[in-house]
């Protein structure tokens, strides 16, 4: 690394070491004076408060580790061990439990400063894989945690989305008992799934190791998209971003505390205070509110994919969710060669930032539609003879018993939006917003005159507010 | 470099250096292979597992239209004695019009015994239907609440996102009211 220019520290223990193994030197050059454009807003304070969460998941996990045991008989008890006769087991289970849902919403605004500012372009294509990658082990580490309490919302989630891999042609079954270890979510799968969940957020380090080597070979984008030009342009880390990085952890720690301390389970389903029972399944199965636009695509899609006229399916509708859900990801993961638009920031972009604020809408709304019963209805209208529709409306109540519907002379026609439209509605917009707006705006968007460097956007600005 | 093209040359067919290489490298793929072999199936159920993997149910105790839920391999086995109209109404559908074409009697050793895993072949909940109050749905049989897959009184899939029949598990008749599954 730094071998030869080394510059001598005047301490003399930092010196004896740094000769030895130069870790001063690159903390000094990484994060003491590694320039960084003057005009970061706050949405650049995620990355380090995602950090922040990682840190504190690993510390909090480990105590939990010392407590919690992870077999079916035991596991539900010892969580409630935890809350109520561990000192301070309470505290630690609710940072971590509020932790996972705080470390989701850091990573989905950072994700979405990278979306709209451009971040993932050329030549950061590889640091926003990397970003990519460390969502999917986050969801993979997220979810197994979820099921170690082992109660009903564990479980049943569990068995919900191990069975996922079941649509998978010929060999799904034998991959299901793989995971499991057995023939259902048990105790095999229990201990597995606390194995892993220890290991991965260290695996989750390691990929944030690379990720933020790899930022600091290109360097940060910024709010206006344009690289950073000379000094004029940049700041050292220290003490500008250390001082505004701290301000923003500070806030949004506070915003956490809140929900530790006043709410804890407002993230939280109830019914997972309700032990592990595999004979019962919970009359609304809802995982955690970061897959719920996952979900909420995987349930979109509840029909066979065929050759049309014919019964020939290729792709059944169980297979096509998980396909779709999966596919979900894997759009964000090649979003660098779908969007070669050669401007970065959606501040010059309005078509893309317009197409951009109407895809977050989409995503949240598909996370409402995750969230309801599939076939919740919004709006229902009947044509047809009054007496026919009261009698369908009857129906819907009360099946008969033998399955024969003794039909009236003239079925009405019921048309509704229930949620799997809704759901349906904004998977197609999702994906379009990847396949078709993004390679087509790439092509024929005119851009706004963006400027020729950070400190002449940085200075225009302060002269705007001088004036008036 | 040069060395190694003028060898090429004499040897059309490939080196005696590349063919080494192959085998080594072949060989280390093998016994690659054969360690993690063991790892991943150690992931399987074990043998343990495998050894719980049979149930004996008494019968007798179930009256006509009554069902009961017994656990099999860590999942809930509905068996359902069923009523005279229950079987005739599952022995007269068509078996085209059915997602998962079976016949009823292909799913019954007996016609009065319907034995299932009771487990939704979407994506795994437990379908309601086994207690009198519960919803049977629209088909009279039972009703999986997670995604809405409706299954008759033979436990075919009838409608909704499961693409099977509930599964008919492997079991004997020891005597006239005693099975064993598995
Ligand atoms: C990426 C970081 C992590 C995430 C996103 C995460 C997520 C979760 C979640 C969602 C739960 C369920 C909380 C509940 O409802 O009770 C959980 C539980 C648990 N986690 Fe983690 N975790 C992380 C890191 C760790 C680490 C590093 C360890 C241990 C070394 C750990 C140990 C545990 C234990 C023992 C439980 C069960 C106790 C409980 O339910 O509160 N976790 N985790
Ligand atoms: S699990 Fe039964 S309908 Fe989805």
């Amino acid at each position: 690394m730094a071998g030869g220019q080394r510059q001598k520290f005047d301490n003399p223990v930092v010196e004896w070491v740094d000769s030895r193994l130069p870790v001063f030197t690159l903390m000094q050059k990484e994060y003491g004076v590694f320039p960084t454009p003057r005009n970061f807003n706050y949405f650049w304070n995620f990355g380090a408060i995602a950090m922040f969460m990682l840190v504190t998941m690993i510390v909090t996990g480990i105590t939990l580790a010392m407590q919690y045991t992870s077999s079916t008989s035991m596991a539900f008890d010892s969580v409630e061990r935890i809350m109520r006769d561990v000192n301070y087991g309470w505290l630690i289970r609710y940072i971590h439990m509020n932790g996972a849902s705080f470390f989701f919403i850091a990573v989905y605004i950072h994700i979405f400063r990278g979306m709209y500012y451009g971040s993932y372009k050329q030549p950061r294509e590889l640091l926003w894989i990397l970003g990519v990658v460390i969502f999917l082990l986050m969801m993979a580490t997220a979810f197994m945690g979820y099921v170690l309490p082992w109660g009903q919302m564990s479980y049943w989630g569990a068995t919900v989305i191990t069975n996922l891999f079941s649509a998978v042609p010929v060999v799904g079954d034998d991959i299901v008992t793989l995971l499991w270890g057995g023939f259902s979510v048990d105790d095999a799968t229990l201990k597995r799934f606390f194995a892993l969940h220890y290991l991965l957020p260290f695996v989750i380090f390691a990929v944030v190791f690379l990720h933020v080597w790899a930022l600091h070979v290109t360097g940060s984008n910024n709010p206006t998209g344009v690289e950073p030009k000379g000094k004029q342009d940049t700041l050292p880390f220290h003490p500008y971003y250390t001082m505004k990085d701290t301000f923003g952890l500070i806030v949004f720690v506070i915003i956490y505390a809140a929900f530790v301390f006043f709410m804890p389970n407002a993230l939280g389903h109830p019914d997972n205070y309700i032990p592990a029972d595999p004979l019962v399944t919970p009359a609304h199965i809802v995982p955690e509110w970061y897959f719920l636009p996952f979900y909420a695509i995987l349930r979109a899609i509840t029909f066979d994919l065929g050759i049309p006229f014919t019964e020939v399916v290729l792709i059944e509708a169980k297979l096509g969710g998980v396909i779709a859900m999966f596919g979900a990801i894997v759009l964000l993961l090649i979003m660098p060669w779908l969007d070669t638009h050669p401007v970065r920031s959606a501040r010059y972009r309005p078509w893309y930032k317009k197409t951009l604020l109407v895809f977050v809408f989409g995503v949240v709304v598909l996370g409402y539609a995750g969230s309801q019963p599939a076939d919740k209805v919004y709006w229902q209208t009947c044509i047809g003879s009054e007496a026919a529709c009261e009698a369908t409306d009857a129906h819907h109540g009360a099946a008969d018993a033998t399955g024969h519907h003794d039909v009236a002379e003239k079925a009405p026609t019921v048309l509704k939006f229930d949620n799997t439209m809704l759901a349906q509605l904004f998977t197609i917009y999702y994906y379009a917003f990847f396949l078709v707006i993004l390679p087509l705006l790439s092509r024929k968007e005119q851009a706004l005159p963006i400027p020729k460097s950070i400190h002449e956007a940085v200075l225009a600005k302060s002269k705007a507010k001088e004036t008036k | 470099m040069c060395a190694d093209t003028a060898i090429k040359k004499d040897h059309e067919e490939g080196t005696r250096r590349e063919f080494l290489n192959l085998a080594a490298g072949a060989f280390g793929a093998l016994g690659t292979a054969a360690v993690v072999w063991p790892f991943i199936d150690s992931l399987n159920p074990a043998a343990d597992t495998l050894a719980m993997a049979s149930t004996e149910v008494d019968l007798s105790p179930i009256q006509e239209g009554q069902s009961i839920t017994v656990m099999w391999r860590g999942k809930p086995v509905f068996i359902r004695h069923r009523t005279a109209a229950e079987i005739k109404s599952a022995e007269e559908v068509p078996v085209n019009a059915l997602r998962d074409k079976e016949e009823d009697k292909d799913r019954v050793q007996k016609p009065e015994w319907l034995v299932m895993v009771g487990v939704c072949t979407h994506l795994g909940c437990v379908p309601l239907g086994q207690k009198e109050t519960e919803s049977k749905g629209d088909y009279g049989g039972w009703f999986c609440p997670c995604h809405g897959s409706h299954y008759d009184t033979s436990g075919r899939i009838r409608k909704g996102p499961a693409p099977k029949n509930l599964a008919v598990p492997e079991y004997a008749f020891l005597t006239d009211t005693t099975i064993r599954i598995g």
